[in-house]
């Protein structure tokens, strides 16, 4: 018996030092996504351009301009080829590396008020047609998990590790 | 010129004739007086939630930032987070993944710590030749605090980090989930899950309950609202580290995860849009940080930067904040051209701004350092200089 309660005192002990619990698996999926850039963490889904183009319309258009030329928000389009030139643009088309990335930044951030509203569906469809609008797919392209992961960026080589401390004193 | 006996000029007031009223009664949160009026820069926006408001730091004494004027740079608004509600969870490659409620946190060993925060788009319009008319508005976008909370070291041993687990993507509960990739390395020995601020609970603008803090490096990583730690093997290049906060070469190739702050400094006195009303004495002085580690030396030239002396720094000089520096000066009433140059304890001394762009050209958008000069008029005008 003696043994028994030492044994448990010693559980409470361990119990009391314990600091933090363990989360149940449904609630670890609350939290939400955190989307790598080989497309790693993608949900299920699909979407197309001409999808996305309706969308885009609906819910981005007010910020991002009907063309995703910019207004409010930034342009979402164009720029390639500028970005060793004076005057850089820099958008999804011409600068982020990653299509998932796009994915992931749109189904965590927008729209701007809306945050989080987007349905995985959705967010492929506006992903394919700002990637369409960008010319990096074909209008009847089919974007989920698996196409997305494989799109190749114009800019994926363009990131370069810290180098600093740079400047040296004349 | 100062007036001495303000008050007297008219018909002194015998001592029982002084008007007196009665003060205010005690109050359970203060303010300050209605004469100070010192503020962060804020602008007409449509969208007010993102954006930044800069430190009125010519205004401010000592190197703590009071945490109502402490820069913000927020990405789609403050959040209003009940603490009660507000936990942390810790994933992916770890042992045993946990969530801590801010009550859990708080039962762990704590430190406070002085560090510098600074903005990596902090003094982003000195790249331009329009540079910034004064302190605020070109060097603002940095702040600096006493911060409160729990080694980052003490939490993660809790978990327990798996061989191959080399970064973290921290998230935010702001409305847009803001996520920074964060390496894992001993950089980090000094990192905190911060809940205090100043003697307070953090302010909901730096994050409260609970941010990241990583001193020394830019603001953008050093996430607020923190509300979850996944533990990966690689960076995850999230929008933040690559659309945002990477700089730009010439080249058209971009750095990422160029974290550092490095060494800056700038005088807050005499500094653009000031006035002196006269020649005679004056102190200058100003604020020196590095990411490095502590600020050894600062120089402060009156000529252009063809002369330099050292300036006395306050102590004691603590690592990764801001250090004051003061100068004693008599101004002869003639044009001036004053700035401040920071050596850091690495041995790294901060470059001028031609310096800076003749590296990394003119479209680097982030973490410029450079020295800032200021201009003083034969009329006391104190003006920046433009490139």
């Amino acid at each position: 018996m003696w043994r028994l309660s030492l044994l448990l005192a010693g559980a409470l002990r361990m119990a009391a030092q314990e600091v933090g619990r363990a989360p149940e698996a449904a609630e670890v999926r609350q939290y939400g996504l955190t989307i790598a850039p080989d497309g790693k963490g993608l949900p299920a889904g699909k979407g197309t351009p001409a999808q996305g183009r309706e969308l885009f319309s609906a819910k981005c258009a007010r910020c991002h301009g009907e063309k995703a030329q910019g207004d409010i928000g930034p342009p979402l389009v164009g720029g390639q080829g500028t970005l060793a030139t004076k005057k850089p643009l820099k958008t999804v088309g011409s600068f982020w590396p990653y299509a998932p990335t796009v994915w992931d930044y749109v189904h965590r951030a927008m729209p701007f008020d809306k945050a989080g509203t987007l349905a995985p569906d959705e967010v492929y469809s506006l992903v394919a047609y700002v990637l369409f609008l960008n010319g990096i797919v074909p209008e009847n392209a089919t974007m989920d998990a698996k196409s997305l992961a494989k799109v190749r960026m114009p800019n994926r080589d363009g990131f370069i590790p810290d180098p600093r401390p740079d400047v040296k004193r004349k | 010129m100062l007036q001495l006996g303000v008050g007297l000029g008219s018909g002194m007031l015998t001592r029982a004739q002084e008007l007196r009223t009665l003060g205010k009664p005690l109050s359970g949160y203060g303010e300050r007086s209605p004469y100070v009026k010192a503020a962060r820069t804020t602008r007409q926006s449509k969208t007010p939630e993102a954006g930044s408001s800069a430190s009125p730091l010519a205004e401010q004494y000592g190197i703590l930032t009071p945490s109502a004027l402490h820069y913000e740079r927020h990405h789609a608004g403050v959040p209003a987070i009940d603490p009660a509600q507000h936990t942390l969870l810790i994933h992916g490659l770890v042992n045993r993944p946990l969530v801590f409620s801010m009550a859990d946190l708080k039962r762990l060993p704590s430190v406070s710590r002085i560090h510098f925060l600074e903005c990596g788009g902090n003094s982003g319009s000195e790249w331009q030749p329009k540079t910034g008319v004064d302190v605020q508005r070109s060097y603002g976008l940095a702040s600096c605090s006493e911060w409160t909370g729990v080694p980052l070291r003490t939490v993660l041993e809790l978990v327990g980090l798996k061989p191959e687990a080399k970064w973290m993507i921290a998230e935010g509960a702001d409305a847009c989930r803001m996520q920074r990739s964060v390496p894992l390395g001993k950089e980090l020995d000094d990192a905190m899950l911060a809940y205090g601020q100043n003697g307070e609970p953090l302010r909901p603008e730096q994050g409260f309950p609970l941010r990241l803090l990583t001193p020394g490096w830019e603001g953008n990583i050093q996430v607020k609202w923190l509300r979850r730690l996944h533990v990966t093997a690689e960076p995850y290049y999230v929008r933040d580290e690559t659309s945002k906060y990477s700089d730009l070469m010439p080249d058209g190739k971009a750095r990422v995860f160029t974290l550092m702050q490095e060494a800056k400094s700038v005088i807050t006195f005499p500094s653009g849009g000031q006035r002196l009303p006269g020649a005679g004495r004056y102190e200058v002085t100003g604020l020196a940080w590095t990411g490095r580690g502590k600020i050894t030396r600062v120089e402060v030239t009156f000529d252009g930067g063809q002369t330099w002396q050292n300036a006395p720094l306050d102590a004691p000089v603590l690592r990764k904040a801001f250090t004051r520096f003061r100068l004693p000066w008599v101004w002869n009433g003639k044009p001036a051209a004053i700035a401040s140059r920071a050596t850091d304890e690495s041995g790294y001394v901060q470059p001028t701004r031609e310096e800076l762009i003749a590296v990394r050209g003119t479209n680097s958008g982030f973490h410029f350092n450079g020295i800032k000069v200021w201009n003083i008029g034969a009329d006391g005008s104190v003006t920046h200089v433009e490139a």
